[in-house]
C-alpha cells in the first residue's frame, strides 16, 4: 500500500441538488430558517392582517364632500353604522392648493407648475449621460428661468443677475493666463460680487425702464407649502454642493490664509443652530446694511440654508478626501497634473463617491 | 537576458545632485548626497530599509522636498517654483511599489489621462499611443477593464505603461516588485529589462539583485541616509569594499 495519489482527470462542476435551488430554497432560507425565524414570520403575517383589517374600512368609509367635521362623521355613521371609523378627506379636497402653492394667486398657478416641470428637464442631463448635452444649457439658465416664473416682475432682474456669472467667467478667462487658476478664480468671484453689489440693481432698473417686459410680480410672502419647501430645498442643494467641495478643499489647503478662512466659516456655522442664524440674520442685517436695502425673506433663508448645508457637506467631503490613499495624490503629482486637474480628474471623483451616502443624508437633514 | 555592457551610455548629464540634504523634522534622512546620472544609465539603488533610498528618488521628482543642496533634472533645477516642478514631473516617469493606478478609470483611461490633460495630445492619438505601450507590456486585451480586475503583476505593468505614455526621458522605479507574488515579479522585471535595452535612463530602488547584475551599469548602496558605496555591478557583488556593504550582501545573498 502506498499513500501516493495522482489525479488523472479533473472533476467537472455539477449543478447543486434540488433543495438548494429556486423558490423552495428561498422560502426556507429567508422565512423558515429555524423555529425562531418561523415564529417571527407568522407573527409578522398576523400583524399585517390586523393592520389591514383596520385600515381598509377606514379608507373605504372615507368622505370627500362635507362642510365640517361633524357633518363628515354623521355621513359615516349613516353610511357604515354606529362606531364605524372613516377618513375625512373633505378638508384636504378643499385646501390642497394651499398645501402645494401657499397663498400664491390662483390664476397664476401655471407659472410654478411650468417651473416644476422644467426642473426635471434641468436635472435630467446631470443625472443621465444619455440625455443630449445641449440640455445642459437649460440646467445652466434654469435658476433664472425658475426665478422669473415664480416671482415674476421685470425679466431683466434675473438676466442681469446671471450676467454676474458672466462677469466671473470673463474675469477668470482674462486673468488665468497671468495669475494661475486659484488667484484667477478668487478674483473672478470678487468681480461677480462687485457686479451684484454695485452694478446689478442700476443696470436692471435701466433696462426695465427702456424695455419693460415682465410678468405680474408675486411677493415672497405669498409663497408657501410644497412650493416654498421645494424652492428652498432645490436651491440649497444645488448651491451647497459646489460650495461644500470648495470649503473642503480649502480646509486641506497648504495656503494658511485660505485654510483659516475655510476652517473659521465651517466651525462658525456648525457651532450655531440654524434657527439662531436665521434670527440673527433677520435682526442684524437690518442694522448693518444701509437703510433701504431690503434683502428678501426667502432669499435670506435660501442663503443661510445653503451656507449651513455647505458647512456640513464640507466636513463630509473632507472625510472622503482623507479616506483616499496618499498614493493617489502622489501618482497624480508624478504624472505632472497640476493641483486643480489632479483634484478634478483623480481625487474628487473618488472622494465624492466615498462620501455619497453621507452627502445624501446631509441633504435630507438640512433641506 | 541582455548584456549590460552593450547598452549605450552617453556623456549627457540627465540628473545632477549636489550636496543634497533632507530632514524629516529633526531627523536627518539624506546626508550630503552627490550623484550624477548620465543619459542611458541604469542605476540600481539598494540598502537596508530606512536607509533613505526611496526618499532619494522621490526627491528627484519632488514628491519630497529637499532642504539643502541642488537637484538639477534635465537642465531644470528643482526649487519651490511650481512651473518647474510640473515640467520636471512630465519628463520623469515614476513607478510605485503599490502601483497607484486610478481605480475609478479603465486601464485605457489611466494611460491617456496625463497625455490628454498635461501634454494636450488629441484623444485619438493618446489612445493609439496607449495601445502601443499596452502591447509593449503585453496586456492590450485588458484595455477596457478596471485596475481592480487585474493581477498585481498586470497592474504594475499598466503602471509602467502609464508612465511611458508621457514619453519620459527618465524613469524612476520605487521598489516595483516588492508588493508582488514571486510568479509575477518576473513579468515586471522582463518589462523593465526590455525598457533598459531601449536605452531608457532608469533609477531603480530594488532588492532584485539578479536584475541589478543583468541590467544595471552602476549599483549604489545606501545606509543611514548616505551613499556608502557605488560601483559597477560585477565589482560591487564580487568585491565589495566597505564592511557595511559586505554585511548587507551576505544577508541578502546568503540564502
Amino acid at each position: 500500500m502506498s499513500d501516493s495519489f495522482v489525479r488523472i482527470e479533473m472533476v467537472p462542476a455539477k449543478a447543486p441538488p434540488l433543495s438548494e435551488r429556486g423558490l423552495l430554497k428561498w422560502l426556507r432560507e429567508n422565512l423558515f430558517a429555524g423555529p425562531f425565524n418561523t415564529i417571527l414570520t407568522l407573527a409578522t403575517l398576523y400583524a399585517l392582517f390586523l393592520l389591514l383589517r383596520n385600515v381598509i374600512p377606514w379608507l373605504a368609509n372615507g368622505v370627500w364632500y362635507a362642510d365640517n367635521l361633524q357633518e363628515c362623521r354623521d355621513i359615516i355613521t349613516a353610511y357604515a353604522g354606529e362606531g364605524a371609523t372613516g377618513a375625512c378627506w373633505a378638508m384636504i379636497r378643499e385646501r390642497w392648493n394651499q398645501f402645494i402653492f401657499g397663498l400664491y394667486p390662483q390664476d397664476l398657478y401655471w407659472r410654478p407648475a411650468v417651473a416644476f416641470v422644467l426642473l426635471f428637464g434641468a436635472i435630467a442631463p446631470v443625472l443621465f449621460p444619455k440625455v443630449p448635452r445641449q440640455m445642459l444649457w437649460l440646467t445652466l439658465f434654469y435658476p433664472a428661468i425658475a426665478f422669473f416664473l415664480i416671482w415674476g416682475g421685470s425679466i431683466w432682474t434675473p438676466i442681469v443677475a446671471m450676467l454676474g456669472f458672466g462677469v466671473m467667467m470673463l474675469a477668470y478667462r482674462v486673468l488665468v493666463g497671468f495669475t494661475g487658476v486659484t488667484v484667477a478664480g478668487v478674483l473672478g468671484v470678487l468681480a461677480a460680487v462687485l457686479w451684484w453689489l454695485f452694478a446689478d440693481a442700476a443696470v436692471a432698473e435701466g433696462l426695465a425702464r427702456a424695455l419693460p417686459i415682465g410678468l405680474e410680480s408675486v411677493g415672497s410672502d405669498e409663497l408657501g407649502g410644497f412650493l416654498l419647501a421645494l424652492v428652498i430645498g432645490v436651491t440649497a442643494i444645488a448651491f451647497s454642493l459646489p460650495l461644500g467641495i470648495l470649503l473642503a478643499l480649502g480646509r486641506q489647503s497648504d495656503l494658511p490664509v485660505i485654510k483659516m478662512i475655510c476652517v473659521g466659516f465651517i466651525e462658525l456655522i456648525r457651532g450655531v443652530p440654524l434657527i439662531t442664524l436665521l434670527f440673527t440674520a433677520s435682526l442684524l442685517l437690518g442694522y448693518f446694511l444701509p437703510s433701504g436695502t431690503n434683502l428678501d425673506t426667502v432669499l435670506r433663508v435660501i442663503i443661510l440654508v445653503t451656507f449651513f448645508a455647505a458647512a456640513y457637506l464640507a466636513e463630509v467631503i473632507r472625510g472622503g478626501l482623507a479616506a483616499l490613499p496618499r498614493g493617489q495624490y502622489e501618482a497624480a503629482d508624478a504624472l505632472g497634473l497640476d493641483y486643480w486637474r489632479a483634484q478634478r480628474l483623480i481625487i474628487l471623483p473618488q472622494a465624492l463617491k466615498i462620501s455619497i451616502p453621507a452627502i445624501v443624508s446631509t441633504f435630507i437633514n438640512r433641506s | 537576458m541582455a548584456e549590460a555592457s552593450k547598452m549605450h551610455v552617453s556623456d549627457e548629464v540627465a540628473i545632477q545632485i549636489q550636496d543634497m540634504n533632507k530632514w524629516y523634522g529633526t531627523f536627518h534622512v539624506l546626508r550630503d548626497i552627490n550623484m550624477t546620472v548620465r543619459s542611458g544609465e541604469r542605476i540600481v539603488i539598494c540598502g537596508p530599509s530606512g536607509s533613505g533610498k526611496s526618499t532619494l528618488i522621490r526627491c528627484i521628482n519632488r514628491l519630497e522636498e529637499h532642504q539643502q543642496g541642488q537637484i538639477v533634472v534635465d537642465g531644470i533645477e528643482l526649487t519651490s517654483d511650481i512651473k518647474n516642478i510640473d515640467k520636471v514631473r512630465s519628463e520623469v516617469g515614476m513607478v510605485f511599489q503599490h502601483f497607484n493606478l486610478f481605480p475609478h478609470l479603465t486601464i485605457l483611461e489611466n494611460l491617456t489621462l496625463a497625455p490628454i490633460w498635461v501634454r494636450k495630445v488629441p484623444k485619438r492619438e493618446a489612445e493609439e499611443t496607449a495601445m502601443y505601450f499596452l502591447e509593449k507590456v503585453k496586456i492590450p486585451e485588458q484595455a477596457k477593464k478596471y485596475p481592480g480586475q487585474l493581477s498585481g503583476g498586470q497592474q504594475q505593468r499598466v503602471a509602467i505603461a502609464r508612465s511611458l505614455c508621457m514619453k519620459p526621458r527618465i524613469m524612476l522605479f520605487d521598489e516595483p516588485t516588492s508588493a508582488l507574488d514571486p510568479e509575477m515579479i518576473k513579468e515586471v522585471l522582463d518589462t523593465m529589462i526590455q525598457l533598459a535595452e531601449e536605452g531608457m535612463t532608469m533609477i531603480c530602488v530594488t532588492h532584485e539583485m539578479g536584475f541589478a547584475q543583468a541590467v544595471a551599469n552602476r549599483v549604489i548602496f545606501m545606509d543611514q541616509g548616505q551613499i556608502v558605496e557605488q560601483n559597477e555591478p560585477k565589482e560591487f557583488f564580487s568585491n565589495p569594499k566597505s564592511d557595511r556593504t559586505k554585511l548587507f550582501l551576505s544577508q541578502i545573498l546568503g540564502h
